[in-house]
């Protein structure tokens, strides 16, 4: 019965992975004809790169503003939604939406907001201040990528947290209050550990999918300007899918590969340092 | 706490409301200061204007169709696995769950390369073959395999294990017994396949060339002008139209979508 899965499995992951890394020794190329074996010439063509260098870089710069931000705000959203007041179903509903729109539709709309002369420099002239070209002016395109993708997929997080916050057992506070401890400190010495494992899987998602985002510099920024806003899975897409250099784009896919599961794995041993508990 | 929580709220609503309202405006009116928070003069003809620029309605046909079928697929091929993982003892259960799992980190540039190359070889690549085949039985599928096993492992035992002192097959059990009461589950897996199809974008943009192929998440970037600059309100008209329909379900099935989406931990 696991089968079909299995099979699914086998010819859409697995041997996809296995090729990815043989191809990324040849110099294979449909336009060209090429498919030599090469040996490890892309991967020291990758390293002369000054180009995979800057997009390496911009790829962690990216990862290191949007997991801390997006991690911070769902757990901050998550907490608050989690009080009872009138409303705040609607409140999660409302966080929750953009997870369900298709990023293009949600990175088209961004776009529309982020010109020079769109909603929000509208919104910064009537309160009298001149606001940059977002999508043109160093440092805002990175950072408009970010929270572009920040918002869209904030409440998945937020709902993962709030899942967990609804798990810590209410003695555990009454014990607390008792002892006099206040609403900071019992966050951090009874909410924070509880909902550890949570916390670690957020961030494992999180950061897999940071390295991930394509849709969304393909077209806010189209990875510019120059180079300023071009991560490693849109490098990947260029050079495999508008020049066609599949060998040169498997050396750097197989590099995308190891920085997500590097990174997993490595969360994944200091895990025992804080995380409290296993689910 | 209103008061902040409608505060961070605006970057999350504030995007609908103008993509709705930009696409009812005059061109000149988009970017007008002062800018309208409703528009001052109705422009319906933007709608039509999305017809007679992309065969839109075909392409709409092809986002709707290809949802289905990967829908279908997904629902039977992972209710049938996740049951499997959750209560037949094979060999090599739990490694080859855990190797199952490691897909769902996996970037999906990593395996497309691959697979480009498999269509281009055997001449599917600008049909629908592979834009149905990676989200019904790739990464996705594993995605819906974990919702539904872990939906199997969290129902009592009882009532299969007094229909297989009956005398039943392990198949009947599954149909007869087991399918029927997963409703809710398939319903969650059915709303996140769906989603998942609709909303895919890198897959069909690499292998869809024609613009009568093209699905929604393609055909949405292309409302150019011969420069190549958006027109923003036509652009904006296609997009509600592709938005609204999702947005109105959601509004409905709220507790399915988001049980859904977040029992898989699916990304994008």
């Amino acid at each position: 019965m696991a089968a079909p899965v299995l099979f699914g499995f086998i010819f859409l992951v697995l041997y996809p992975v296995l090729s990815v890394i043989r191809d990324s020794f040849t110099s294979y190329n449909p336009l060209t004809g090429d498919a030599a074996y090469i040996g490890a010439d892309n991967y020291t063509r990758l390293i002369q790169d000054e180009t995979a260098i800057e997009v390496a870089k911009n790829t962690f710069i990216f990862a290191c503003i949007l997991v801390p931000v997006n991690m911070a705000l769902a757990l901050f959203l998550a907490v608050l939604l989690n009080m009872h007041f009138k409303g705040r179903t609607t409140f999660r509903a409302i966080f929750f939406s953009p997870v369900i729109v298709s990023t293009v539709a949600w990175t088209i709309v961004w776009k529309y907001i982020l010109q020079d002369d769109g909603p929000i420099n509208y919104f910064l002239r009537t309160v009298g201040v001149d606001g940059p070209n977002w999508l043109r002016d160093n440092p805002w395109p990175m950072i408009s990528v970010v929270m572009v993708q920040v918002f869209k997929n904030l409440g998945m997080n937020m709902i993962f947290f709030l899942a967990a916050l609804q798990g810590v057992p209410e003695e555990m506070y009454e014990s607390s209050e008792i002892d006099g401890a206040n609403r900071w400190q019992q966050f951090k010495k009874i909410t924070l550990p509880f909902i550890s494992p949570t916390i670690l899987l957020v961030a494992i998602l999180t950061i897999a999918g940071a390295f991930q985002v394509f849709a969304q510099v393909l077209l806010l920024t189209g990875g510019g300007p120059g180079l300023s806003t071009t991560v490693l899975s849109y490098y990947i897409f260029i050079n495999a899918f508008q020049i066609f250099d599949l060998g040169y784009a498997s050396a750097l896919a197989v590099c995308l590969f190891i920085f997500v599961m590097g990174l997993t794995v490595a969360q994944w041993q200091i895990r025992t340092r804080w995380v409290f508990r296993e689910v | 706490m209103y008061v902040l929580l409608l505060a961070i709220a605006v970057p999350f609503l504030f995007p609908t409301w103008w993509m709705f309202t930009a696409s009812l405006k005059p061109i000149e009116e988009v970017f007008a200061f002062p800018a309208s928070l409703i528009p001052n003069d109705f422009q319906i003809s933007n709608y039509a204007e999305v017809f007679r620029l992309q065969p839109f309605l075909r392409q709409y046909w092809n986002s709707i169709s290809i949802a289905i079928v990967v829908t279908l697929i997904t629902v039977t091929t992972a209710t049938m696995g996740g049951y499997a993982f959750a209560r037949i003892n094979f060999k090599g259960r739990s490694k080859i769950f855990v190797l199952l799992l490691s897909a769902l980190l996996m970037p999906a540039e990593v395996t497309l390369i691959p697979i480009f190359r498999l269509m281009v070889k055997s001449g599917l690549s600008d049909t629908f073959i592979p834009v149905i085949l990676i989200p019904a039985f790739g990464a996705h599928a594993v995605v819906g395999l974990f919702l539904m096993r872990q939906f199997f492992l969290d129902f009592p035992t009882e009532l299969e294990e007094a229909a297989e002192i009956d005398g039943l097959s392990r198949w009947k059990v599954f149909t007869k017994i087991a399918l029927p009461l997963a409703g809710p589950a398939i319903a969650s897996l059915a709303i996140i396949s769906f989603l998942y199809s609709w909303n895919l974008f890198l897959e069909p943009l690499v292998f869809l060339t024609e613009p009568n192929k093209y699905t929604l998440p393609v055909v949405l970037p292309q409302f150019t002008d011969t420069y190549g600059a958006p027109i923003f309100n036509v652009q904006l008209a296609a997009t509600s139209l592709s938005v609204i329909p999702v947005m109105i379900v959601f509004v409905m099935a709220q507790r399915h979508f988001i049980r859904g989406i977040t029992m898989t931990g699916l990304k994008g």
